[in-house]
């Protein structure tokens, strides 16, 4: 290589580069690039995915990046460590109700009281996001859910047997499917989070005896061992246990179990939160026409109604530096654009709690047993984690053991109450 | 190894000479070390105590007293946690003592397959613990398991490995065995072959079997061995966490929870200040459980 054309191959170099730093450069200063944390549960990815998809289409110049956390108690301490070292991303998901408080809303969220969007969100959820001093801190992302039992209809039907409106009728249904040789009630103990159904989906039936439970329980004076109603739901925890109608190897089978036997018909009964719907519909189209839904039956059938869970919040922290743009994106989610993304992405899986979203009229029929609950004249109440800060951390491991037989109902209550003291002490209620 | 002639020094004043000797190093040498030994261990120390006597979210902490080890105390399942890091540790230490020296023995005399017998016990060893704890999660499925449907072959219908209560803890141990009994072997393995020969060629001659060559040569020449397999094995018992985590999670219910896994919970809770003051105790209870066992166990040999 002679010096002359040496000169030119680098100065064609030079300039190339020039030119791309400069295309790149205006490219960067057009962009915004937000970062959104969420929990890594299929279902979220899914729906997260599709709502950045039709954002980013309507906003060219935002372009977000997907962060995904573990969930349960691991995706808390996450969320709390990155909010106390300042390195939250821009946007997150995270729980509302009682693990919203934990977070210190008021020190560490935007305060979204003032945004327009905010007409359209329903009050029941605005008061899962709000903050102690009565700011609100979120948005919905999801759709409500309702906890209480799936139930598989071609062995209902098989059976003659009817959605139960007491529990006396529910234990009837569950000796009959046993006699038919099939297993009654799937439980999966392997996921420990998913024992406490029988427990907490039973709250609708507390709150309907004493509508002040709740607050009783919160100020240190109701306790689960001394309250025949709220030991209820261990009682029946234990009786299902006792009748003999769980699965061989419900103390290590898993929620996927738990979803594939429902869906397939291995088992007749699954009680668990209706975001399972979406599972279902991912992971056995052909057998989701197969998968009713009733609430948890009370021993009242005039009193039947069902306990409801809010979907988790979409929260800016304070430490953002792409506020605008940080609360485009939410004011996006809370629309009606945003649910339709979400629909898309993982089916209907229960209402959603932003005025003008709309099911498709084709929802599974889990869902469209849903939503009468919902409807004018329903019958529904919030589960207790969210009129009430305190919720202790070993209840899975607690009706673990109730519900495999390993301590009694009234036991489990009371080690529940000493677990929950713990909880409130840390919280520094009054009263305990 | 060092067998031999510390038997034969006993009590000598070897480890006060030693103390004497000046340092062949200026102190600024040490400067380096003590930097990041200070930062990365003494300060992480001192400020988790001090915590402990605090209820700490992330965000705050406030002064509280003695108040966390109350409650740590109260733990319904605190009780339970300590028999069980105890019945693990016995359980687990004494295994790996009498099968790391039965593999041991049988992988120093001098047979075919020997190197390669020795590289699959040792195998388990450099396999991550929380991947071991995965795969027999899943070998030990009541139903699904390859090892009940092994049993079920012979028409033995398995328990539930890991979801009996009764039998949760044993399981885990179990596979901690089979995970760390290597190590111990290879330590074994090692003092055994430092014994001289001679010991064994004047045994012979004097008539002995080779179950009295092991019983009065092997056995007390490699103390030492047994000494750091019980301790570290021990040490290793107590503070276990990550196999009982990735196996039952405590489960089922708490019946296979050590201290390490009720502490792992209380900060998964968000009890900061709580976890750590059983983090505290954790820390107190092996000191008190492990240093007079040391003391003892060095006691011994060296009066042999």
């Amino acid at each position: 290589m002679t010096k002359t054309t040496r000169r030119t191959a680098l100065g064609a170099f030079s300039a190339t580069l020039l030119t791309l730093t400069a295309l790149s450069g205006t490219a960067f200063a057009q962009q915004t690039t937000l970062t959104l944390l969420i929990d890594n549960a299929p279902n979220t990815v899914a729906s997260a995915e599709a709502v950045v998809a039709d954002f980013e289409a309507a906003n060219p110049d935002i372009n977000i990046e997907i962060e995904t956390r573990p969930g349960g108690g691991e995706g808390d301490n996450i969320v709390k460590t990155r909010l106390a070292t300042q390195t939250m991303a821009d946007v997150f998901l995270y729980n509302s109700g009682s693990l919203f408080q934990a977070i210190n809303p008021a020190q560490f969220l935007v305060d979204l009281t003032n945004e327009p969007w905010q007409d359209d969100v329903q009050n029941s959820f605005k008061q899962v996001v709000t903050a102690p001093d009565g700011t609100v801190r979120g948005a919905p992302f999801g759709a409500a859910m309702g906890g209480g039992i799936f139930y598989n209809k071609p062995i209902y039907e098989e059976l003659g047997l009817s959605a139960p409106k007491t529990w006396d009728e529910f234990m009837a249904n569950n000796e009959a499917i046993k006699a038919a040789g099939k297993v009654a009630v799937i439980q999966t103990y392997g996921a420990t989070w998913t024992s406490q159904l029988f427990v907490l989906a039973d709250f609708y039936n507390v709150s309907a005896k004493d509508s002040s439970f709740a607050s009783r329980y919160t100020a240190g004076e109701a306790k689960f061992a001394t309250d025949p109603a709220a030991l209820r739901g261990f009682e029946k925890l234990q009786s299902v246990y006792e009748g003999g109608y769980l699965n061989e190897d419900f103390g290590a089978a898993t929620y996927e179990d738990g979803v594939r036997m429902i869906a397939t018909g291995e088992g007749a009964h699954y009680p668990m939160l209706t975001f399972a719907t979406g599972a279902m519909a991912e992971g056995f189209p052909d057998n989701i026409e197969d998968v009713g839904f009733f609430a948890q039956p009370g021993d009242d059938a005039a009193l039947n109604g069902l306990t409801v869970w809010m979907p988790a919040g979409i929260y800016i922290p304070q430490t953002t530096s792409n506020l605008d743009a940080a609360k485009k994106f939410v004011a996006f989610v809370a629309s009606t654009a945003g649910c339709d993304a979400q629909t898309r992405a993982g089916g209907a899986t229960g209402p959603y709690l932003i005025n003008g979203c709309s099911l498709p009229e084709d929802v599974p029929p889990a869902v469209s047993d849903l939503l009468p609950y919902f409807a004018e004249g329903g019958q529904n109440g919030p589960a207790l984690e969210f009129l009430s800060p305190i919720k202790g951390p070993a209840l899975e491991q607690i009706t673990v053991e109730v519900g495999s037989g390993i301590r009694s109902a009234a036991d489990g209550a009371a080690l529940y109450d000493e677990d929950v003291r713990k909880q409130a002490q840390q919280l520094g209620l009054p009263g305990w | 190894m060092a067998a031999i002639s510390e038997a034969g020094v006993a009590t000598a004043p070897r480890p006060v000479a030693a103390r004497k000797r000046r340092s062949p190093y200026p102190m600024w040498f040490f400067m380096p070390a003590a930097v990041i030994y200070a930062g990365l261990f003494l300060f992480p120390t001192f400020s988790s105590a001090w915590f402990s006597l605090t209820r700490w979210n992330l965000f705050s902490s406030s002064f509280i007293g003695l108040d966390n080890f109350a409650q740590f105390f109260r733990e319904p399942f605190l009780i339970q946690g300590l028999t069980n890091t105890v019945i693990f540790a016995v359980t687990t230490s004494g295994l790996k003592v009498v099968l790391g020296l039965a593999l041991a023995v049988l992988l120093t005399s001098p047979r075919v397959w020997r190197d390669w017998l020795r590289s699959v016990v040792f195998f388990p060893v450099l396999v991550s613990t929380v991947g071991v704890g995965i795969t027999f999660t899943v070998f030990m499925h009541p139903t699904q398991g390859l090892i009940n449907e092994a049993l079920a072959l012979i028409g033995i219908k398995g328990p539930g490995w890991l979801t009996d209560p009764k039998l949760a803890l044993l399981s885990v141990a179990f596979v901690d065995v089979w995970r760390g009994v290597g190590l111990a072997t290879v330590i074994y393995i090692a003092g055994i072959v430092s014994i001289p020969r001679d010991y064994y060629e004047a045994a012979r001659i004097d008539g002995s079997t080779p179950w009295q060559s092991f019983l009065y040569v092997t056995l007390p020449l490699c103390r030492p061995a047994t000494v750091t397999v019980i301790t570290l094995s021990f040490i290793g018992g107590l503070r276990t966490f990550d196999l009982v985590w990735a196996m039952t999670r405590g489960g089922p219910g708490f019946s296979s929870d050590t201290i390490a896994s009720v502490i792992y919970k209380q900060y998964q809770a968000g009890f900061y200040g709580l976890s750590t003051a059983g983090n505290v105790v954790l820390f107190i209870l092996i000191a008190v459980l492990v240093i007079p066992l040391t003391m003892f166990l060095n006691r011994r040999e060296g009066h042999e």
